[in-house]
């Protein structure tokens, strides 16, 4: 979208973005014309497009910083990262969803959207203009609600309305927002944003950033934009599901960084954001506990998570390890709650905590698998999330927000309670009355993400301080 | 070396858990034959372990890691980490010899004892803080599936309060850490780089991040009022997870005060020690008294772990407490705790082994089942009887050297701590009734029909009484390797 809109230096330096635009056009019109059986094709092409779009990001990893088009997208540490981060996590869910969407009438359309909502989450997460950044809400939301609704059930059409009605009304408060905020500053480039708005009254910035924000938090299924995370992971399809509990988390997260750590010093929003992420996190703790279907129990669970998340957006530009420990968490967190989804997409049919006893001894990978998930979503070390809670938490500590990091750390063990009633009964035997009666016959695309996935999870874990240092630079020997 | 001593374990549990058509046989002799290799390589690594002096680390190794943070896979050892090492492959050689009949899935078993022995090591070699941690809560992760998995009795609820109050232990403690991480300058997660830093040196600071740590430790030891998980994990546990329990897990509390608490933040350790003092003597007293009351055989020797745990608070807190002696008499309490470490770890491995006989055969602890126990099972009550007065601090046994120097060091320190006293009476009264209820009279109840000891249970509980005894009669090469050690802790708490 951006780049028709502009004229800019370097195209090349949007080829992450270009390879998901092109790869979702040729989608299109390929599934257009093939018939039903053969609409596996649109699924290579949208793999293919999602490779090449992380290869393409990859390779631009470690490039020095660069504002393309007249300042309105800028390419750096987080552009990249949101890229990488947003391509690996749709492909994830492509190969997931493959059993359960292959010859479906929605196999093309499905597959589009993806591409086209990643898409979005990667200009929201890249573009440093007001302007674009209302644009790249309504690209990543509207294939969402199609998204959610696609499978028409009740459950995904009462979602998709839920997700609808709560994303235009926070769409409007982010318009609106952007409209104060070009009146009060005289511009909606990011670097103009905090000289521009130095001499307006703070009661006015603190509407159209509360708008702005509000906007961001539908997407980040923050409070108060939180509503419809668990009826959408509940009620949609399982792929649909885990698309729509990741990968707009990653725009929207970002691009609240970005936009905060651009208007630094203007009104007091690091407390309000502090406030809020001690509320999500809270909530989304105390709502998952009493859960017994493990998709709505995983929906709250990645409403708690937002509040994680929003520990280093309170600290933006205060900190040096903000950004870092933003990525890092959003990172572990997506190949973690797309891995705990993926255990759910192999056994579609058992919708209770007490389906899956006597996995653990039917199944042991796909039981290992989701145990590393799930530990990793409590944040135990060696996993993914254990890092990003680490640099989290030492962020928000280092701004000052100790009393979050308190919070956060007394969250994260309510959190073990309702991760441990879903790992409990994968490690007891099936009685006769266990729904589906321990009889597991996955579904193999799903499972081999799964166990893919919790691979990565260890990985990253493991790994991923080295690749830190080997992109920034390491400060300590 | 050292690497290798964690790893392989590690990676014996990975061939286990990666072969599912392993026979129970082959299962149980990779267990044992890697817990036998790894005792072996501990007994080396000790034969070739030389003191590098104060500060300094012996076999050191050090990888980047997580750079950015400071962090790194640093390993090393000095004489409070080097017996406790021993300690834990023997234990586990121990548990793999008594398991040797169990049938009940074996595979799963060893190679989940073997992931913790890995767990068990490697937190005693970290000389960092995020690697100490993470093996502090991969424990609790093996743990728990060894409690739930072959525990009995409620076990699912035992296990997962277990989990809960040490895992938000360990969240006080990464929050602990993170204070200390950022209080120093340039920011690192480095045991020895903090220590030499000591940078919370008169920062008030110091006494909230020291509070973090001692939660997250107290939770661990387990202290008063932190212990509530204690008795039920391990009467639901099973004999060889009580024993890895009791002789290890718990003293990754008392080790992380003495490698982490002391030495970090000496300003702030000095001004808790009032506190510190307090919480020990309770803990000795109040584990005592409610040892003495039960009538569950598991739950009271659970009960005298709180009180053996006590003594170690008590000469940790008299060693930085403000007034009082010079630092030699600081020292012997220090060595003293570590022994202590070592020694309980040996007799109550060994106590909880022999409490699982009871189990295995008449499926209950109740003390009240049992009568004149000794006429059916006479080795039983031979190995029972000389665990019950190790614990009890009889001399000649490795108990009486730790509380001896304990109390030696502590009263000349702080006399106050002499009102702990009564504590070690206490004990020997309800190990002396426990003996006496269980083991002697006329044969009734569940003593009925009884089998005697198998030789692979005399063979695990005799060692480890055998190792507590020599402890007890010589125990020169052990205080040699503690007390440079517990000198260099002593100059760094008073500081």
């Amino acid at each position: 979208m951006t780049e028709v809109a502009h004229s800019g230096p370097d195209p090349l330096a949007l080829l992450p973005e270009i390879f998901l635009l092109a790869g979702a056009i040729t989608a299109l019109l390929t599934g257009s014309f093939l018939a039903r059986q053969r609409q596996w094709i649109t699924r290579v092409i949208a793999v293919v497009a999602l490779v090449a779009s992380a290869a393409a990001a990859a390779a631009a990893l470690g490039a020095p910083e660069a504002s393309v088009y007249e300042g309105s997208y800028t390419v750096d540490a987080a552009t990249g990262g949101a890229r990488l981060i947003v391509a690996v996590s749709a492909l994830l869910v492509i190969l997931l969803g493959r059993d359960e969407l292959k010859g479906t009438d929605r196999e093309s359309e499905h597959h589009v959207l993806v591409l086209l909502a990643s898409l979005g989450a990667v200009v929201l997460a890249g573009t440093s203009d007001l302007l674009v950044l209302g644009v790249a809400f309504l690209l990543a939301s509207v294939p969402l609600y199609a998204l959610i609704g696609m499978n028409r059930t009740r459950g995904g059409a009462e979602a998709a309305l839920k997700t609808y009605l709560l994303g235009a009304l926070l769409g409007i408060a982010l318009l609106l927002g952007v409209t104060i905020t070009y009146g009060l500053a005289g511009t909606t480039d990011y670097a103009g944003l905090a000289s521009g708005m130095a001499t307006a009254p703070g009661a006015a910035v603190a509407v159209g950033l509360l708008g702005i924000i509000a906007g961001l938090m539908f997407k980040a299924g923050a409070v108060p934009g939180h509503f419809w995370v668990p009826d959408a992971a509940q009620g949609a399809g399982t792929a649909s599901a885990a698309f729509a509990t990741t990968v707009p988390k990653v725009g929207g997260f970002i691009a609240a960084y970005r936009l905060l750590d651009a208007v630094h010093g203007t009104v007091n929003w690091p407390l309000l954001i502090a406030v809020l992420a001690a509320l999500t996190m809270t909530l989304g703790n105390l709502a998952a506990y009493t859960q017994d279907d493990p998709r709505r129990l995983l929906g709250w669970s990645t409403v708690s998570q937002a509040g994680y998340l929003l520990m280093p957006v309170a600290v933006a530009g205060s900190v040096p390890l903000a950004l870092p420990a933003l990525l890092v968490y959003l990172a572990g967190y997506a190949v973690s709650n797309l891995a705990a989804f993926a255990v759910t997409a192999a056994y579609p049919d058992r919708r209770t905590l007490a389906g899956f006893q006597g996995l653990g001894s039917a199944r042991p990978w796909h039981a290992g698998a989701l145990v590393v998930s799930l530990l990793s979503l409590v944040g135990t070390p060696p996993t993914a999330v254990f890092l990003g809670k680490l640099t989290v938490f030492t962020a928000a500590w280092d701004g000052g927000f100790w009393w979050l990091t308190v919070i956060a750390a007394l969250n994260t063990t309510v959190s073990l309670f309702y991760y441990l009633r879903w790992i409990a009964p994968v490690f007891r035997a099936a009685g006769p009355d266990t729904p589906g009666a321990g009889d597991f016959s996955p579904r193999p695309w799903a499972a081999r993400t799964a166990v893919g996935a919790a691979f990565l999870i260890l990985v990253i874990g493991l790994a991923a301080g080295l690749a830190w240092a080997a992109l920034a630079g390491a400060p300590h020997s | 070396m050292l690497s290798l001593i964690i790893v392989l374990p590690l990676a014996a549990a990975a061939v286990l858990a990666g072969l599912p058509r392993l026979k129970d046989s082959a299962a149980r002799t990779v267990f044992a034959a890697t817990a036998g290799v790894e005792t072996a390589l501990a007994v080396g690594l000790w034969a070739g372990y030389r003191d590098p002096g104060p500060g300094g680390l012996a076999y050191e190794e050090r990888l980047r890691w997580i750079p950015n943070v400071g962090s790194s896979y640093h390993l090393g050892v000095d004489g409070l980490s080097l017996p406790l090492l021993v300690l834990t492959t023997v234990i586990f050689l121990a548990c793999a010899v008594y398991d040797w009949k169990s049938r009940d899935r074996v595979r799963a078993r060893s190679a989940l004892f073997l992931f913790l022995e890995t767990t068990c090591l490697g937190l005693f070699a970290a000389q960092d803080l995020i690697l100490f941690f993470l093996f502090f809560d991969l424990s609790i992760v093996a743990m728990y599936f060894v409690i739930a998995g072959w525990g009995h009795g409620d076990r699912a609820r035992s296990a997962m309060k277990f989990f809960l109050y040490t895992f938000l232990g360990s969240l006080a403690l990464l929050v602990g850490f993170i204070g200390l991480y950022l209080g120093a300058d340039p920011h690192t997660f480095d045991i020895p780089e903090l220590a030499a830093a000591n940078a919370f040196r008169g920062n008030p600071a110091g006494g909230f991040v020291l509070a973090a740590i001692l939660l997250g430790l107290a939770v661990k030891t387990p202290t008063v009022p932190f212990h509530t998980w204690l008795p039920p994990a391990h009467t639901d546990a099973p004999a060889t997870g009580s024993a890895v329990l009791a002789g290890i897990l718990l003293k990754m509390g008392t080790y992380g005060f003495v490698r982490i608490a002391m030495p970090l933040l000496p300003d702030a350790w000095r001004a808790w020690s009032p506190a510190i003092l307090t919480v020990g003597i309770l803990s000795v007293l109040y584990g005592a008294l409610v040892a003495l009351a039960q009538s569950d055989l598991k739950r009271m020797i659970a009960y005298t772990s709180v009180n053996h745990m006590g003594y170690i608070l008590i000469a940790l807190g008299a060693a930085g407490a403000a007034t009082g002696a010079g630092s030699t008499i600081r020292a012997t309490a220090v060595t003293g705790a570590v022994t202590q470490m070592v020694s309980h770890g040996l007799i109550t491995g060994a106590l909880f082994l022999l409490a699982g006989v009871l189990q295995d055969r008449a499926k209950t602890y109740d003390m009240g089942a049992f009568g004149g126990l000794a006429t059916p099972a006479p080795k039983f009550a031979g190995f029972f009887a000389v665990a019950a007065f190790a614990s009890l601090g009889l001399p000649a046994f490795s108990g009486f050297i730790a509380e001896f120097q304990i109390f030696a060091g502590s009263i000349g320190a702080v006399p106050l701590t002499a009102i702990a006293l009564p504590g070690i009476v206490i004990t020997a009264a309800l190990f002396l009734r426990a003996l006496q209820r269980i083991f002697t009279g006329p044969v009734k109840g569940r003593a009925e029909g009884f089998t005697d000891l198998r030789p692979a249970e005399m063979l695990s509980a005799g060692s480890l009484l055998v190792l507590s005894a020599v402890v007890g009669v010589f125990p020169a090469p052990l205080l040699a390797a503690i007390t440079p050690a517990a000198d260099a802790i002593v100059s760094l708490v008073r500081r």
